[in-house]
This record gives structure tokens, sequence and C-alpha cells, in this order.
């Protein structure tokens, strides 16, 4: 028995993704008073950091199986099928915003932005648009992740093999590959000027201690994530980050920083995944896998099934979130901005996720390739969780 | 279900209306003006010289469209705040606004306006058209770092003003990365920022003023121009305060 691959799914995994999913739709929504709760606001990593790591770590726990069981080409081509997949929700979720700013662009004529209204230029001319958009180098406004994701997944056949017969040089080539997009500055560029938002080079890192993590790499290090050294040093971290986070938000604090500490750390990169945000993303993991055991008993409470629901579908599910935030933040436009209102979008866009994964979920059962159904089905990434 | 739902929108909204009746427009948000750097070149030309040259550069959104869009617009607002405030002391602001250019287009006009009007500050106003253009945030941040050092090496003190707060376009450009940007630039530089983005939040989340309106009507933009003067102008008072603690500087 491969002792590298778990029999059954571990059900944190769907859990946090679904909560990552949900907050990444709350912070999609701009000014909204409940995007007070994500993580972005009290340390340094974000839920973009959770999202990668597992779709890293169930990318090579579903298709590591089916690389071991049905062979190189056919796992290849199911993960090529899956990045096609991404990619056309992608566009679809190109045409919303499309959709959006030629609706905003209509009627609005205000005074004051008419230097925002230059965004309006780019429903002016479809051709180089739509073009770039299907050449993924115009990425409008919070529609960075899944072409990040595509990359990822184009990339992840032979890494994968890597993976499976020489786990640590796959790990090692990539933090090379890291280390070397910020020494060299590699990135994808981007239109109409600079480079991606979300730098593949840099943030294939997570994906791929996420994917080393997921075929026995948890095990490997078990012994090491036990030490009450390395937890105390992870909380440490964290209280620290949460500190100087504060002083972001507290007008007048953000000169209390220590200059030379203020040097070293900003800024925090996000595009390259900067070390501090790579770091408390480890941190949070740290504690949580301290404390939220794989058999938990609690995992199996009604209470955690919608956000393990909308884990297990987990493409499906962050597609509808960002349609979900455009619509929520033009109900917002259109209809009142006040905090009911807020919060009764946030509250009914999660149930909205919620249903779809639920229904999904039904679909899949009545189909017999949901997870209840023992057997496995040909099409391994749609069922019993996707990758 | 539905009649329900229209009622409680109602209420919302009839409770945001009422609330709109604002007092004192400016001042709610003057919280989010702080001083975090001292302005020397300023206080000097204050005290010895009793004048006071500002010039602003930035975007599009330093001006107003019109035959009286400059008047009303902040830059003028602010220079009729100074002089209020520094009484006895010659205020004169100019204004470069240039729509439509990113950061380091407008870095470009930096050694022309140091000769010609000879500021003791430039109020530096720019981010929102590379938002829309996308520009590397690490380039911007090296434009907005190199810029700062050429003007501070010209003579003149810098004032970095972030973007405008836009409802209605906040789903479609994203500002986050270059706030960000300029936000620690600023700390870095040991400049002051106008954080012009999150007072102006703070104004339509308050209800001082209604920024999700479409039509053409001059009057809120007008408004929100003379309150951003005011507030520069109070963020102005304090930083040449920080460079003279022992002073009175009014």
């Amino acid at each position: 028995m491969p002792p590298a691959v778990a029999t059954d799914r571990d059900l944190r995994l769907d859990l946090f993704r679904g909560l990552a999913l949900w907050l990444i739709f709350l912070d999609h929504i701009p000014s909204n008073i409940v995007n007070w709760v994500t993580i972005r606001n009290y340390g340094f990593s974000d839920a973009t950091e959770i999202f990668v790591f597992i779709s890293g770590y169930t990318a090579s726990f579903v298709y590591g199986r089916a690389m071991r069981e049905r062979g190189v080409m056919v796992a290849s081509a199911r993960i090529l099928k899956r990045a096609w997949q991404v990619y056309v929700a992608h566009i679809f979720l190109f045409v919303v915003y499309l959709a959006e700013i030629a609706y905003v662009s209509a009627s609005f004529d205000n005074p004051l932005y008419r230097e925002e209204m230059n965004i309006f230029e780019f429903v002016k001319q479809p051709d180089v648009t739509l073009i770039q958009a299907l050449l993924l180098k115009f990425k409008p406004a919070n529609m960075d992740v899944l072409p990040l994701y595509i990359v990822l997944l184009v990339g992840f056949p032979p890494l994968l093999w890597l993976i499976m017969h020489r786990p640590t040089l796959a790990l090692a080539s990539s933090l090379i590959l890291y280390v070397l997009s910020w020494q060299l500055d590699w990135n994808l560029p981007a239109y109409p000027s600079g480079q991606w938002m979300f730098n593949p080079f840099a943030w294939q890192l997570l994906f791929v201690f996420g994917a080393w993590c997921g075929l026995g790499g948890t095990q490997r290090l078990a012994r090491f994530m036990r030490s009450p050294i390395l937890l105390a040093l992870a909380a440490v971290y964290l209280m620290f980050a949460f500190a100087i986070v504060m002083t972001w938000h507290v007008p007048g604090y953000a000169h209390h920083v220590p200059h030379w500490l203020a040097e070293f750390m900003y800024p925090i990169d996000k595009t390259n995944l900067d070390v501090l945000r790579f770091a408390h993303f480890l941190a949070l993991a740290v504690l949580v896998v301290r404390f939220v055991p794989r058999d938990w008993p609690l995992l199996k409470l009604p209470l955690f099934r919608p956000a393990i629901l909308c884990g297990q579908h987990s493409l499906e599910i962050f597609c509808l979130g960002v349609f979900l935030a455009f619509a929520g933040h033009f109900a917002l436009v259109q209809i009142s901005d006040s905090v009911v209102m807020q919060v009764a979008i946030s509250v009914l866009g999660i149930i909205a996720m919620i249903g779809t994964a639920w229904l999904i979920s039904w679909y899949e059962a009545v189909e017999g390739r949901g997870p209840g159904s023992r057997r496995k089905p040909p099409n391994a990434d749609l069922a019993g969780g996707e990758a | 279900m539905k009649i329900w739902v229209w009622a409680l929108i109602g209420t919302v909204a009839h409770a945001t209306a009422a609330s709109a009746q604002g007092n004192d427009a400016c001042a709610v948000a003057s919280h989010l003006v702080v001083a975090e750097a001292a302005l020397p070149r300023v206080a000097a030309a204050i005290a010895k010289d009793r004048d006071l040259r500002v010039s602003v550069v930035g975007t599009g959104s330093s001006t107003l469209p019109g035959a009286n869009g400059a008047k009303m617009a902040y830059p003028a607002r602010l220079e009729a705040a100074l002089a209020l405030l520094f009484p006895g002391v010659a205020v004169k602001v100019t204004a470069a606004a240039m729509p439509r250019q990113t950061a380091a287009e407008i870095a470009q006009v930096f050694p022309r306006i140091l000769v010609d009007a000879k500021p003791a500050l430039v109020v530096w106003q720019t981010g929102t058209f590379d938002a829309v253009r996308g520009v590397d945030p690490d380039e911007f941040r090296t434009v907005l770092e190199e810029g700062i050092v050429a003007l501070q090496a010209g003579g003149a003190d810098v004032i970095l003003m972030n973007m405008q707060y836009s409802p209605r376009t906040e789903s479609i450009i994203a500002l986050g990365s270059y706030a960000e940007s300029m936000r620690f630039v600023a700390l870095e530089r040991e400049v002051p920022l106008f954080d012009r983005l999150a007072v102006m939040k703070y104004w339509s989340e308050t209800g001082t003023f209604d920024l999700y309106s479409e039509s053409k009507n001059l009057d809120t933009a007008a408004q929100v121009h003379d309150c951003l003067g005011r507030l520069l102008a109070d963020l102005i008072v304090a930083a040449v305060k920080l460079a003279e603690p022992t002073k009175e500087v009014r």
C-alpha cells in the first residue's frame, strides 16, 4: 500500500477551502462592512494563499491517484481538461465584467469622475480587449486568480510525476524557481501594461508545496509539526503580523513601526508572494494542523457541512462567488449601500453559494458519481470533491 | 415577500437620506487627515520669506470640467484656505492637471515645474490612471520614490495624494495595490500622504456627499473639491507644525 496517499478525503481541506471561497467572495465586494471579518485584515496573508495551497494539495491527491492507476497520459489529459474548464469559466466571468462596465458606462457622467471613466475605453475597443482577454493578458479587477490556476494546472503534469518519484527534488526545484523569479523579475506580461497580478513563477511555490504535502509531505513533516517550539514561533509571528497590520488600519499609527523594520518589511508584495505572506500562511497552517486534527469529531457536525460542500466544488463556487460579488456591488450601487444592505448581500451571497454546492452534490449523487458512491468514476476530477 | 423586501429597502434608503443632512461637511473626515511627516521647506518659506508657492500636479481628478472648473477645483480652494490660515503670507497655488497620464508621465514634467514655479511644496496627486492601465506596481513604486527624491533635490517638499473614492467604478478598477504602494512610499520617504481615498469613502459612508450620482451636475463635485482643498490645507498646517514644534505657526 502506498503510504503517500490517504484512503479517504481529508475533510479539513474541504472545510478550509470552502471558508476561503466565502472570504474571497466577501473581499471581492468593495466597501462591504462584512469583509472586516476576513483574515486579510488581521495578518499578511489572505484567503488566496489558502485557496492555492489546498488546490495544490487536492490536485496532487486526485490526479496522483489517476497517474498511479491509469498512467501518466490519462492523468495528464485529465489535468489539461481541467485547465480548459477553468479557462472557459474565466472567459465567462470576463463577459460578466464587460457587461457590467458596458452598463455603467452608458449612464455614468459624474464630472467628479472624469479620470475614472477612462476604464470605459475597454468597451470602446472590443477588438483589442477581447483578444487580450482570450490571451489571458487583460485581466480586470478581481479576475486574477483563475488565470494563475490555469497556468499552474498546465504546468502540473510533469511536476506531478516528479513529486511522485522525487518529491524532495520537486520541492527544491519549485523553491529555486521562486527565488529565480524574484532575482530575475520573471513574470508574465499583462495588457494594457504591467505584469500578472499573481506572478505564476512565484505563486507556484505554494501550489507545489500543497501538492507535495498531498502526496506524503504531511507525513514527512508530522514530527516537525508537533514541535512545541514551532508552535510558539508560529503564534509569535501571527501576533507580530497582527500588530503590524493594525498600524495600517488606524490613521496616524503607521509611523510607530520602527524605521529599520519598515524598511525591511515593506512593501509586502502580493504579486510575487512575499516571503512574509508565505510565512504567515505557514504559521496559520501550523496552528490549524495542531488544533484541528484530521479525525476531529466536530468536522462531522452539520454546522460545518455548508463550508465543506462549497469546498468540494471549488471551481463552480469560486466562479459563482466572483459573479455574486459583481452582482452584489451592483445592487449596493443601484439600490442602497446601507450597512443593512451590505450584511444582507453578504449573507444572501453565501447562502446562494451553499445552495448551489448542495445542488451540484445532489446532482452528482443522483447521477451516481457523488462523494457518497463508493466506485470511482472515470471522471475523477469532478467526483468526490474536485481538484 | 417582495413587498417586505421593498419596505426594508425603503426604510434603509430613508435612514441614509436623513443622515445626509450633514452640518460641517468637511470636518467629519478630519480624523483621517494626519500629518505623519514634516514639511521643513514649507515651514521655512512661511517663516523666512512670508511667501508660499505650491504646485499641484496630478491627473484629471485635480480639476473639474467647464469654464469655471479650475476655480472650483481643489487647488484653487487650497489657495483660498491657505491664505486664511497663514495671514500675511503671500500664498500662490498653481495647478497642472494632466488627464490620462500615469505617474511616470507626470514625473517627467517635474524639472520644468521646479524651474517655472519654484514651489516650496509639490502636491503630487496620482494613482488612478496607473490603476486603469494596470501599470506594474513595482514600477509605480519606483517612479514615486524617484519622483519624490527629484522634487526634494529641487528644493520642494512633497505631499502625496492618492485616488478618489468612486463607488460606481470600485469593483471595476482595482486600486488596492496602488493605494498601498503610495502609503508605503510616503512612509518610507517620510512625506505626508493626503488619503483622499479614505476621506471620500468616509464622506460617502456617513452620507456627507452622494458620490453615487450619475448626473452631470457639478454642485456636489464643487463641494467635494472645496472640502478637499480645506482638508489639504489642514494637513499642510499640521505638517508645518511638525517641522517647528516649538514655534506657533499661525
